[in-house]
């Protein structure tokens, strides 16, 4: 095996996962800036690909035993319209997207508004992995194990005021970075949200990656959330603006199609999309000829979330 | 046109038409990246759309032929159509038997759904829009594949004409099924592109169809007659 260089100490181990983001980058500046040494600058660049493993994740012990998707399947098949509509649109498009360097503006009610660097966001957190199951609205649905911490816990950092009753999410929409932003099929920025309940429930989740590594950009890089209890339209991708709010927020599906996509969007065998059945759905990854699956209340998280809708006609709050 | 070029043309169409079914079960086997993450949704795609192309150039071959005279163009027309209809019949094969899994139950077993794919099918048909849509175009497609034969076109006579021009609301039906499955009233493009294609296939035969006064003589295969020469005769 060839050694690249003598540390004795892995990769891995010396990669904190607020670093491992355009080391390059950073190491070109600091060797412009006169501070370091550009030898060092050299043989950090040298680094192998596994700097893009993050370093120190945590099993969450709640996850789903069922089978994974692979990392192929998860990351070819996937709806970022704002690469394009096609499924394969996104893994084919997304390399112009730049997830470095990031900012998140926090704005609304909350105390500690303003931008904040993907750095900012991501240090405090300790990184875990969760494998939660995915139900898209059309019917198809993956296993996926997310990397990322709690969205609660980034969310509290901003210390939300009573006045924070819903938080809404936006996508990024440069056009110079995602070629779908030409076409008007959906508002942009792509908008979502949650009530303050919802984002705050433990399961709702902050992802940076998956299957251990870096978010690759058509998942939605650098940052997104996780509802796994809603269709998967309700979690966002690229996020650029976290905006907390005393009013629900306008959602993008929900302006294309009110009729089909409403504010909540949980998952709910027994409520149809008004063109198709909900009741099962295709697990990808089976080939072929493998049968459909019912699908679960809440994606088979009800006995966490149910509680979430006490109260709430789901039939009419689809 | 000669018989040669009739002949070569039609091998040409036989490749062309089968080519996007070779390239599914090649990449069934897993040669040309496989069928992605979702194989099902992918042999539906492709054959709702190689299905559509092709019915698009059956309906081509009318007004190509009306406006250039080449009359022998026609003996083109039936041999796209079965293939539209061939493709349009697996379209159907692979939602009802692949995505439903209508014959899974003798297989698997009985679901844990609560209901079976056959009621599911049903239940599509007759309340989902689309399906009920492009599973009455497919019902109509099917007398016209039956007939399309020369025998048939012969006993029939007139009424042949009649008979298939059932063509144009299949082809109305197809792309209101294609366009209901959008997800985004916004997200209209391709859809949309092929309700301009038909909207001129279907204008030039109106427009045929006004100019050539009251009784029209329809165009059907025998009653092609030989484009007008102005030559004088030599002898």
């Amino acid at each position: 095996m060839r050694k690249r260089y003598d540390t004795g100490i892995k990769p891995s181990e010396i990669t904190p996962e607020s670093a491992f983001v355009n080391r390059r980058a950073l190491l070109t500046t600091a060797v412009a800036a006169g501070l370091l040494p550009s030898i060092m600058a050299c043989e950090a660049a040298t680094l192998p690909a596994s700097g893009d493993l993050f370093a120190n994740v945590k099993k969450w012990p709640g996850s789903t035993t069922e089978k994974a998707n692979t990392f192929e399947e998860i990351s070819s098949y996937n709806n970022f319209y704002e690469f394009g509509t096609g499924k394969s649109d996104p893994a084919a498009n997304a390399h112009t997207l730049k997830p470095q360097p990031w900012s998140v503006q926090v704005s609304g009610a909350a105390a500690k508004t303003g931008t904040f660097t993907l750095e900012d966001i991501l240090k405090p957190h300790d990184l875990e992995e969760r494998i939660y199951r995915l139900r898209c609205v059309e019917a198809w649905s993956m296993v996926i194990p997310w990397v990322g911490f709690p969205l609660a816990d980034l969310l509290k950092r901003f210390e939300p005021t009573s006045q924070a009753k819903y938080v809404q999410f936006l996508t990024l929409a440069d056009r110079g970075q995602m070629p779908g932003i030409r076409y008007s099929v959906l508002e942009w920025p792509y908008r979502e949200g949650l009530t303050i309940e919802e984002a705050m429930h433990p399961l709702a989740f902050v992802a940076v990656g998956v299957y251990g590594r870096v978010m690759p950009n058509q998942n939605g890089a650098p940052i997104r959330t996780v509802i796994p209890w809603k269709y998967g339209f309700k979690s966002c991708k690229s996020i650029v603006r976290i905006h907390f709010t005393d009013t629900q927020p306008a959602t993008s599906w929900n302006m294309a199609a009110p009729q089909e996509y409403g504010f909540y969007s949980n998952v709910h065998p027994n409520v149809d999309h008004p063109r198709w059945s909900q009741a099962t759905e295709r697990r990808l990854g089976g080939g072929l000829f493998a049968p459909r699956i019912p699908t679960q209340m809440f994606n088979g998280y009800a006995d966490q979330v149910a509680s979430l809708y006490t109260g709430l006609d789901l039939v009419k709050n689809y | 046109m000669t018989h040669r070029f009739v002949v070569v043309s039609k091998v040409a169409i036989w490749a062309a038409s089968l080519a996007p079914l070779g390239l599914l079960v090649l990449q069934g086997f897993g040669y040309f990246d496989g069928l992605g993450a979702n194989p099902v949704e992918q042999i539906l795609n492709v054959c709702g759309k190689t299905g559509i192309n092709l019915l698009m150039l059956t309906l081509c071959i009318t007004p190509i032929r009306r406006s250039t005279g080449i009359n022998r163009l026609v003996s083109f027309r039936r041999l796209l159509g079965l293939f539209a209809f061939f493709y349009l019949t697996l379209h159907f094969l692979t939602y009802a038997l692949l995505d439903l899994g209508l014959l899974y139950p003798l297989i698997y077993g009985p679901t844990a759904a609560g209901v079976t794919p056959g009621q599911q099918l049903l239940a599509d048909i007759a309340e989902r829009p689309y399906i009920t849509v492009g599973f009455t175009a497919l019902m109509l497609l099917i007398p016209l594949a039956v007939t399309s034969t020369r025998g048939f076109q012969r006993r029939l006579g007139r009424n042949w004409t009649k008979l298939h021009r059932l063509v144009y609301v299949v082809a109305v039906l197809g792309l209101v099924h294609y366009w209901w499955q959008i997800k985004s009233d916004r997200d209209v493009g391709e859809p949309l592109f092929y309700a301009i294609v038909l909207a001129i296939l279907l204008g030039a035969r109106l427009q045929h169809w006004l100019v050539h006064a009251k009784p029209a003589v329809p165009a059907s295969y025998e009653r092609v007659e030989p484009p007008k020469t102005h030559e004088k005769p030599t002898h």
